[in-house]
């Protein structure tokens, strides 16, 4: 995690902001470190999180995990942390059917895709255990990235769809946190991404936005809702 | 140059880059410590590849791409796992040049390959490769590396006892160690290189006649069998680390032409709201995947020109790792600019992969013009 994005945001790992949407946005530069920074962040923070890793492997994140000073391989272990490695799930998927409902069963179908089967996963992995004292402290999830899904066939409606029922479960019900990364395609006129950087743009409470060179980024912050929505 | 560039420790190097590959967790970036010394024989030892290096910056696993001067731009060369895409020029003159010295390197230090393509057969595909230039010191190093393997085959060392237990060196026809090499363009590759490497084709009219038995899932018919095939020849030959009693670990080279061509069915290139138009992208993810968890490197070309929807382009480019762009100069305005009078057309880096880092080394100079003579493709900062 980095300190200087902890600063600006005004929070530690200790005093974590809860019932949040956040949305990571990168145009024409790479904006994986603000994924790497908060997964290092929340697993500091000592919360639960799913992390939805779509388009890179498990090895990568925990070998840039360790140099900010985190292992997901450790996390994993202890039921701290639960890795969706989407890459290796998806060649599973495709090349031996599987009976159960997989995460990723929308690679196997021929139109728009349903997503409902990736809830169901994030629902099964974040949910409360019932034993009553909770070992961590707000669930998270965190998804790398939603771009990737309009890559695959999934229409963004159903993004979107699928973005509002993890919100209404984990940030409402469970007053965890949602975190995600699309990107911004800029000039590239692509249609599909521009509603789903809108509809989530209208939806978060915080966007934090990569562009250009690494050095610089800028943030905008929406309105925060206080006691309705 | 070339001649003056020392050898890199092929079977032999201290790197701290060696690849493990258990039955649960197949990974192909892992970093270990420096290998302790004199262990035995007969205990299963990681042995680094031929014609691989770790890079100086994360250790992440590297083979050439066939062109040194590519893989300095790409900061030491094409990462093991990663895919390659060379955006084609426009009359599809340089691409396959490229495409041809990515596969020549494998052979020349004996990777197997794996060439895709809906044009050609593969076959022929190799006939056409360039001959590798090795100087003659590194051919006499070969020919005495043959005669010592036969008379020291078994001279039991005794002052030198530990390196009784290193593997020998393979003679072979051509035996290179080093790391990224040179071709002539005007001579053919040498007919015992071909046949004494191992490679596996797939021509796409040959594999597309039966028809196929599984539920469609909006993937175009001919990436299906691709995908298919690629698989079979990873587990098959254990590069995914199924097959643990294989000694020599090798890596895949997989080369595939013209991919979003009309040829393989396609229609990206010639309508711009198509049906089918996550088929490529899927494709790509799919291939990702694979790749991920294998010993392998791949290399594509896709005539990116020809593709109407520029959203398309733009998922495509996210979703490979490493991207360079070739635009030649022929039959443009440029031709006749004397500031690149020199040259045959400009290479564009798009895109560098950031791999077990937070970073990427982005080269500093974003004009460069490449120049092709008979035995040097070079790359150059122009303007």
């Amino acid at each position: 995690m980095f300190p200087e994005l902890n600063n600006l945001l005004n929070t530690t790992p200790d005093q974590v902001e809860q019932g949040k949407l956040t949305l990571l946005c990168d145009a024409k530069t790479d904006g994986s470190f603000l994924v790497h920074h908060f997964l290092s962040f929340y697993l500091k923070a000592n919360c639960k999180v799913c992390f939805v890793a779509l388009i890179q492997s498990f090895s990568h994140y925990n070998i840039v995990g360790q140099k900010l000073g985190v292992s997901l391989t450790t996390a994993r272990e202890c039921g701290q942390l639960v890795f969706l490695e989407g890459l290796k799930s998806a060649v599973d998927v495709f090349f031996r059917p599987q009976e159960e409902p997989h995460p990723l069963q929308f690679l196997r179908e021929a139109n728009s895709g349903n997503l409902q089967p990736l809830y169901e996963f994030v629902q099964e992995a974040l949910k409360p255990m019932d034993s009553g004292e909770a070992a961590w402290r707000c669930p998270v999830l965190l998804v790398d990235d939603l771009s990737v899904l309009l890559s695959l066939g999934v229409g963004a409606v159903a993004v979107l769809d699928f973005v509002h029922y993890c919100r209404a479960t984990v940030c409402r019900e469970w007053k965890g946190n949602v975190v995600a990364l699309v990107h911004d395609s800029g000039d590239a006129e692509d249609e599909e991404n521009d509603i789903l950087l809108n509809g989530l743009g209208h939806q978060s409470h915080l966007i934090l936005r990569a562009e250009g060179l690494a050095t610089g980024f800028c943030k905008d912050v929406h309105g925060q809702p206080k006691g309705s929505s | 140059m070339a001649a003056a560039a020392t050898c890199s420790t092929g079977t032999r190097s201290t790197g701290s880059m060696v690849v493990a590959a258990s039955r649960n967790n197949v990974t192909s970036f892992q970093r270990r410590g420096p290998r302790t010394s004199g262990t035995d024989s007969g205990c299963s030892r990681l042995v680094s590849i031929s014609g691989t290096r770790p890079s100086v910056r994360n250790g992440q696993l590297l083979v050439s791409t066939g062109l040194p001067a590519l893989d300095q731009l790409l900061g030491g060369g094409l990462a093991v796992g990663t895919v390659l895409l060379i955006e084609e020029d426009k009359y599809n003159i340089y691409s396959p040049l490229l495409f041809k010295y990515f596969l020549a390197e494998g052979i020349v230090t004996g990777h197997t390959l794996l060439v895709a393509s809906a044009k050609e057969d593969p076959a022929d595909i190799l006939q056409e490769l360039p001959a590798p230039l090795l100087d003659d010191n590194c051919k006499k190093e070969c020919d005495e590396d043959i005669c010592n393997h036969k008379t020291e085959s078994n001279v039991k060392m005794k002052i030198a006892w530990r390196y009784q237990l290193l593997p020998k060196i393979e003679a072979r026809p051509v035996s290179s160690s080093r790391f990224g090499h040179y071709y002539d363009v005007s001579k053919r590759i040498p007919q015992e290189l071909i046949e004494a490497s191992k490679w596996h084709g797939f021509f796409l009219p040959e594999k597309i006649s039966s028809t196929l038995n599984e539920d469609p899932c909006s993937l175009n018919h001919g990436y299906i069998k691709l995908l298919q095939f690629i698989q079979n020849i990873i587990y098959k030959e254990g590069f995914d680390g199924s097959n643990p009693q294989k000694k020599q670990k090798n890596i895949l080279r997989i080369g595939i032409q013209n991919l979003g061509s009309p040829l393989w069915g396609d229609d990206i290139c010639w309508t711009e709201n198509c049906d089918s138009n996550c088929s490529l992208t899927k494709f790509l993810y799919m291939l990702r995947g694979l790749l991920r968890t294998s010993l392998s490197a791949c290399i594509i070309t896709v005539p990116t020109h020809l593709i109407q929807n520029k959203a398309i382009i733009a998922r495509v480019t996210n979703l490979s790792d490493t991207v360079v762009g070739l635009e030649s100069f022929i039959g443009s305005e440029k031709e006749t600019n004397p500031l690149y009078k020199d040259y045959h057309g400009l290479i564009h880096i798009r895109q560098i992969p950031q791999l077990n880092n937070l970073i990427c080394d982005v080269s500093d100079v974003k004009d460069l013009a490449f120049k092709l003579k008979r035995k040097l493709f070079t790359i150059e900062p122009c303007g």
